[in-house]
């Protein structure tokens, strides 16, 4: 700063402070100030789409089909137990052409996706609720991570006994599958705020509702966010595993009502059949829904710098 | 409405105190420095004036309406912007003086904020998005939404570079004289305590207790050879207190 210089007096060199004589003028200073903004400040430009994102599943995926394809071709096991890729694909067809595809995957998704949004109503504010107050938390906190690990297929015999045949059932098993690892993902995303956070709310003075809800929540949120992927995880997983048991009465045609068909048929390549549509939602909801999502919320808050997302 | 802290004491525990029989006054619109080497309970007491924590002895006489505070970290949210930080510190404000503002009221008063810290443009990038010093203006701007007459600063310019940090000095004098707040600004750079404080108070380390007290005058604001010689006496007397623990 040549300007610095020129003001300065000639008297003692001054180490020791900046007092305002030696300081230039507020103009300068504006400027400097700017200038200093302008080189500090993160001013990077948004990249298009990256094609790698969309290329190397692909390949990834076209790689497998053809090792898959090859073992196949080997001929070491018999077709109608180990179908090659093209098998799979054609029986896919049929279903698809008897309207089976479409009506199972429906059936399941809606259901899948109803029973999570329900859980996710419903443990939200349970879970702000044990992270907030110490002695709930500390009665409940066990029996949640309890439940968590707990397979929800043992609770399909109880679920049949008591809601017989029919959604009801399926939407039980969901719920006791996806609400407590939604509650414990809640949990432990408050349990990684930053304690100044809730230091900064208090001294701008928010109650314990404007706490929970605009500082505790938006800061739990990527743990949250956690929580909810597992959650529907676990719906997901819940519900394919009471479709598969559960099957008969008013229950409608879901993908595991398919894959017990599957088997009861020995069509191994209706089986296959279906659990390629299971995973293949499984991958959708995840590119579709929670990918972007968590990846939005990561750039705003400046954490995917480094990452390999 | 000034400040009193009359026997202030505190300590965690059973350990031993950590501030012991703080004896200060601060009055409207006065700018102390709090100086103290580090772990001499400077940030307690601060946390104690904004209320985050209770004395366990003495008396202590606050604003009613609280304190802002500034942290050393600017502690901005970062799942808001700049913009937003500013709003919502409004937007809990208003709890505390009863009213309500409309929406279009505070992103106004965001606004003008945002200018008196020459952030005008910056409102809509996040924290991350911003540099340190720029972070720190817009934490200022936030603890000045608070609208309360005594604002507490923890420190707030000790992570940043020397230039960035001249420039916020100039900056925060310019905005106390233009907003007459009551400022206790604490920290452990001398330099930046007569640079800052009309008044510079020492606080001795373990238990922490006010043992010294300096005026800054005008004369020591335009003349460096005073500054440098009130700042060489702060510092010596500092590193007595410092020296005082070597054994």
């Amino acid at each position: 700063m040549p300007t610095e210089q020129d003001v300065r007096p000639v008297t003692e060199p001054s180490e020791h402070i900046t007092s305002p004589v030696l300081k230039g003028n507020p103009e300068d200073l504006r400027d400097l100030e700017a200038g200093l903004d302008k080189l500090q400040s993160d001013t990077q430009a948004k990249a298009g789409i990256d094609w790698s994102r969309v290329l190397l599943p692909i390949a990834a995926l076209v790689v497998l089909i053809l090792v898959w394809q090859f073992y196949v071709s080997l001929g070491l096991k018999r077709r109608d137990l180990v179908p090659g890729p093209l098998d799979v694909l054609g029986q896919m067809g049929v279903l698809w052409s008897e309207g089976k595809v479409q009506e199972s995957v429906w059936t399941s998704l809606q259901r899948g996706l109803f029973g999570f949004l329900i859980s996710v109503v419903i443990a939200t504010p349970v879970g702000l609720l044990l992270a907030q107050a110490a002695p709930l938390r500390r009665a409940f906190g066990p029996l949640i991570s309890g439940l968590q690990v707990l397979p929800s297929v043992a609770w399909v015999p109880a679920a049949i006994i008591w809601f017989g045949l029919t959604d009801a059932t399926v939407y039980f098993v969901v719920f006791m599958g996806a609400i407590p690892s939604i509650i414990n993902g809640l949990i432990s995303g408050v349990d990684q705020i930053p304690p100044q956070y809730r230091s900064v709310g208090k001294v701008l003075g928010a109650n314990r509702l404007q706490m929970a809800l605009q500082i505790v929540l938006p800061a739990a949120l990527p743990g949250y966010l956690g929580g909810l992927k597992q959650g529907w995880a676990f719906s997901w997983r819940s519900l394919m595993a009471a479709e598969i048991i559960a099957t008969g009465g008013s229950i409608g045609f879901g993908l595991g009502s398919l894959l017990d068909q599957g088997r009861l048929l020995s069509d191994m390549a209706t089986v296959m059949s279906a659990i390629l549509l299971i995973l293949a939602v499984g991958i959708l909801i995840e590119l579709l829904v929670f990918g972007p999502i968590e990846k939005r919320l990561l750039q705003r808050r400046g954490l995917l710098a480094g990452g390999t997302r | 409405m000034p400040v009193v802290l009359e026997h202030l004491g505190k300590r965690f525990g059973d350990g031993a105190p950590v501030l012991d029989d703080v004896n200060a006054t601060i009055a409207k619109g006065e700018f102390v420095a709090l100086l103290g080497a580090s772990g001499c309970g400077k940030s307690t007491l601060l946390n104690i004036l904004a209320g985050l924590e209770h004395p366990t002895s003495g008396a202590l006489e606050v604003p009613a309406d609280g304190a802002a505070f500034m942290f050393q970290d600017s502690a901005l949210f970062p799942w808001l912007t700049a913009r937003g930080n500013i709003e919502l510190a409004l937007q809990l404000a208003d709890r505390n003086s009863g009213k309500r503002s409309s929406r279009a009221e505070r992103s106004a008063r965001a606004t003008e904020l945002l200018e008196l810290v020459h952030l005008g443009g910056a409102g809509e990038k996040r924290p991350h998005e911003l540099s340190g010093g720029m972070r720190q203006r817009v934490a200022l701007a936030r603890s000045l939404a608070q609208d309360r007459q005594l604002l507490l600063m923890d420190e707030p310019f000790a992570a940043l570079d020397a230039i960035t940090r001249d420039l916020l000095h100039d900056e925060l004098e310019r905005i106390w004289k233009e907003t007459g707040r009551t400022i206790v600004f604490v920290t452990h750079n001398v330099r930046e305590a007569v640079r800052l404080g009309q008044r510079v108070l020492l606080l001795s380390s373990r238990p922490g207790r006010v043992v010294a007290e300096w005026d800054v005058t005008e004369e020591h604001r335009t003349d460096a050879g005073q500054a440098g010689e009130l700042t060489a006496t702060i510092t010596r007397r500092l590193r007595e207190e410092i020296r005082r623990h070597a054994n």
